[in-house]
């Protein structure tokens, strides 16, 4: 492609750089006014569920913006995941460590245990997947709900036909060790987002964008659409198992009960505000989403209806989301700004013309 | 036997309820494409006038039907003139997304209207009908026939009036519908009106049966209505009808042979296993796609 002369390109390394250094600044403002105190325990606490509820979002987004599915059992893949970390993580002796104080031991333990909830998750994606992808629209949508609400039921009955406690029904996984620490939640939101981004600009993303657009095309260039689609399913379900891993491991006991299609829902609410295939839209509105029934906590018995309000409304003067499918690139903007101190000094930056585009 | 015949009883009567609810959901989806998330709410806010026009009021049970099929057919329309017809031209999630916030809306705004524990009041009809040896409970036969009268009035008035024609015609190709004439707006609003009164309906034997409402009542009701619906063949009128009592039929079974904590996860596998088989439900008709 022809460099025009107005345009600048920062190198791949360097864009890296810039967001990396400017995460961890992020991180570091955060953690040290956590340190400080102040930031509360409370509002902590708030941050740690923005996380995950920013994992799940940006995972089902993989499912929903970008595949172009409406899958409704999230919650599902994330009681799956949630299940099977704070099952590990009861096994083996990371309560002790923590209550030790010796939270360094317990490091490797968290890392199986997303490492399992993960895998599990994503082979009941799998075992969901396959059926339900060969169905279209509304259908496949009804299908995940099935299975999302069957989950929750085996995980309330299960103990009855295994013959020994290990869900523990509805009165609940409790006791679970309380291992999910700000700086465990912030790197695996920064972890999930990567992982997605990086997949997403690959051929593999392009690919499932392609089924999005069009299928029938894009099975006809020979883009293998059952593998796309089953590969993007289970890639949404293993990163929501890995939400439900650092849920179960901050609020330390699970409920059937917290699983149940309205929390699909929610999730899917979080997406679609914000914009289906925007990924800084579901960060946006995860955030949105999370703190706006705090704040209204003054208002106690009209929050939840604020809430739904807010809700229709938006969804009736911004029916494609809060951000559409815009996605934000820092990258971009500095681009943008380097063409603008360009054009003001002449040609002070034109040592960075030249710039191939990748 | 009679065990047999006391359960497949039961399961018509929970399947009457979710058959009148179903139809509403299969109707809207018929017409407009959208899975309506509020209006498994409508048959709670129908509930809940029939609850308080015969305890507060102290109206007659007749009239208190009357006025909860008037509220939730109001509602009903309302509903769909203020949150779905701005929407008509967007993305169909966002209006999947709307029905779910006006779902909440209605859920928690009867919270804090109503309170959000559950009322419960006297039954409305009680005493059996003994047939041979048999022992049937009013309710449930009344349950079966209102049920069979009102559908039996809705194929009348989808098959043989005017208005039953715009709705099919508008279900079948919305733009060709409007080229020959037919105001979307009304029909659109009439079939709306028409499902919530079947909510409405529903709400009234619901009632009868369990004799208690509460603000999260419509929520599950809803959804296994839904899943009738789709178990028949969504936008299938009889199909929602032949769903709504089956899964009556093997919620029924279910608690026959002990199992009825698995109740919902059977109703779901079911469900999944049908449309593995049949992606279009029971009834529905399958359509040729175009290339």
């Amino acid at each position: 492609m022809k460099q025009t002369n107005t345009s600048i390109r920062i190198p791949m390394p360097v864009r890296y750089l810039i967001n990396a250094a400017l995460i961890v600044l992020l991180w570091f403002i955060l953690s040290s006014l956590m340190r400080s105190g102040a930031i509360t325990n409370y509002w902590t606490g708030i941050i740690i569920m923005i996380g995950i509820n920013i994992i799940l979002a940006v995972s089902l987004n993989v499912a929903t913006g970008y595949l172009g599915q409406l899958p409704l059992g999230h919650a599902g893949f994330m009681a799956v995941g949630a299940y099977a970390g704070g099952i590990f993580m009861r096994a083996v002796p990371v309560q002790e460590f923590l209550r030790a104080g010796n939270a360094g031991a317990s490091v490797p333990y968290i890392l199986i245990a997303l490492l399992i909830s993960a895998l599990t998750a994503g082979i009941f994606g799998l075992i969901i997947g396959i059926p339900a992808l060969r169905l279209r629209g509304d259908y496949l949508a009804i299908i995940t709900l099935g299975f999302g609400e069957i989950i929750r039921v085996v995980l309330t009955n299960i103990d009855s036909v295994l013959g020994f406690d290990f869900t523990f029904g509805s009165a609940g996984l409790k006791r679970i060790p309380k291992y999910s620490s700000f700086t465990l939640v912030f790197i695996c939101v920064v972890l999930t987002c990567f992982i997605i981004h990086t997949v997403m600009k690959s051929r593999h993303g392009r690919a499932i964008l392609s089924i999005r657009e069009n299928e029938i095309a894009s099975e006809s260039v020979g883009v293998n659409t059952t593998y796309y689609k089953t590969f993007a399913f289970v890639l949404s379900a293993m990163l929501a198992g890995v939400a439900g891993c650092l849920y179960a491991g901050y609020i330390g006991s699970l409920y059937p009960s917290t699983f149940k299609f309205m929390k699909s829902i929610e999730i899917l609410v979080m997406v679609v505000l914000g914009g289906m295939g925007s990924m800084l839209g579901s960060v946006l509105s995860a955030t949105v989403l999370t703190v706006l029934p705090e704040l209204l906590r003054s208002v106690a018995d009209y929050r939840m209806v604020a809430y739904s309000l807010a809700l229709v409304i938006m969804m009736i003067f911004r029916p494609k989301g809060l951000m559409g499918s815009y996605d934000f690139s820092l990258s971009h903007l500095l681009e943008k700004g380097l063409c603008a101190v360009r054009l003001l000094f002449g040609r002070k930056s034109s040592e960075k013309k030249g710039e191939s585009r990748e | 036997m009679s065990l047999f015949f006391s359960q497949f009883l039961n399961g018509l009567q929970t399947g009457s309820v979710y058959a009148l609810v179903a139809l509403g959901y299969s109707m809207v989806y018929g017409i407009i494409l959208l899975l309506n998330f509020a209006h498994g709410d409508i048959i709670m806010v129908g509930a809940y006038a029939a609850f308080y026009s015969m305890t507060a009021f102290h109206l007659h049970p007749l009239l208190s039907v009357v006025l909860a099929v008037a509220a939730s057919t109001l509602l009903g329309v309302v509903i769909e003139k203020v949150a779905y017809t701005p929407l008509r031209q967007a993305p169909r999630l966002s209006l999947l997304i709307t029905a779910i916030g006006v779902s909440f809306l209605l859920e928690n705004g009867a919270q804090l209207l109503f309170g959000s524990e559950t009322k419960s009041m006297s039954p409305i009809v009680t005493g059996n009908v003994s047939l041979g040896s048999m022992s049937i409970s009013k309710v449930a036969l009344l349950t079966i026939a209102v049920t069979v009268a009102a559908m039996a009035i809705l194929t009348f008035l989808v098959q043989r009036t005017k208005l039953g024609k715009a709705m099919r015609a508008v279900s079948e190709d919305m733009g060709a519908a409007q080229l020959m004439g037919i105001s979307l707006n009304k029909t659109i609003s009439f079939t709306f009106a028409v499902g919530s009164a079947l909510a409405g309906i529903g709400s009234v034997l619901y009632l009868c049966a369990y004799t208690q409402a509460s603000p999260t009542m419509g929520s599950m009701l809803g959804l296994k209505a839904f899943v009738a619906a789709v178990l028949g063949g969504i936008g299938s009128i009889p199909g929602a009808m032949i769903g709504g009592f089956a899964i009556g039929l093997l919620e029924a079974l279910c608690s026959a042979v002990n199992l009825s904590v698995w109740k919902d996860g059977v109703v779901f596998a079911i469900l999944i296993l049908v449309l593995l088989v049949k992606p279009t439900g029971i009834m529905g008709r399958s359509q040729a796609e175009k290339v």
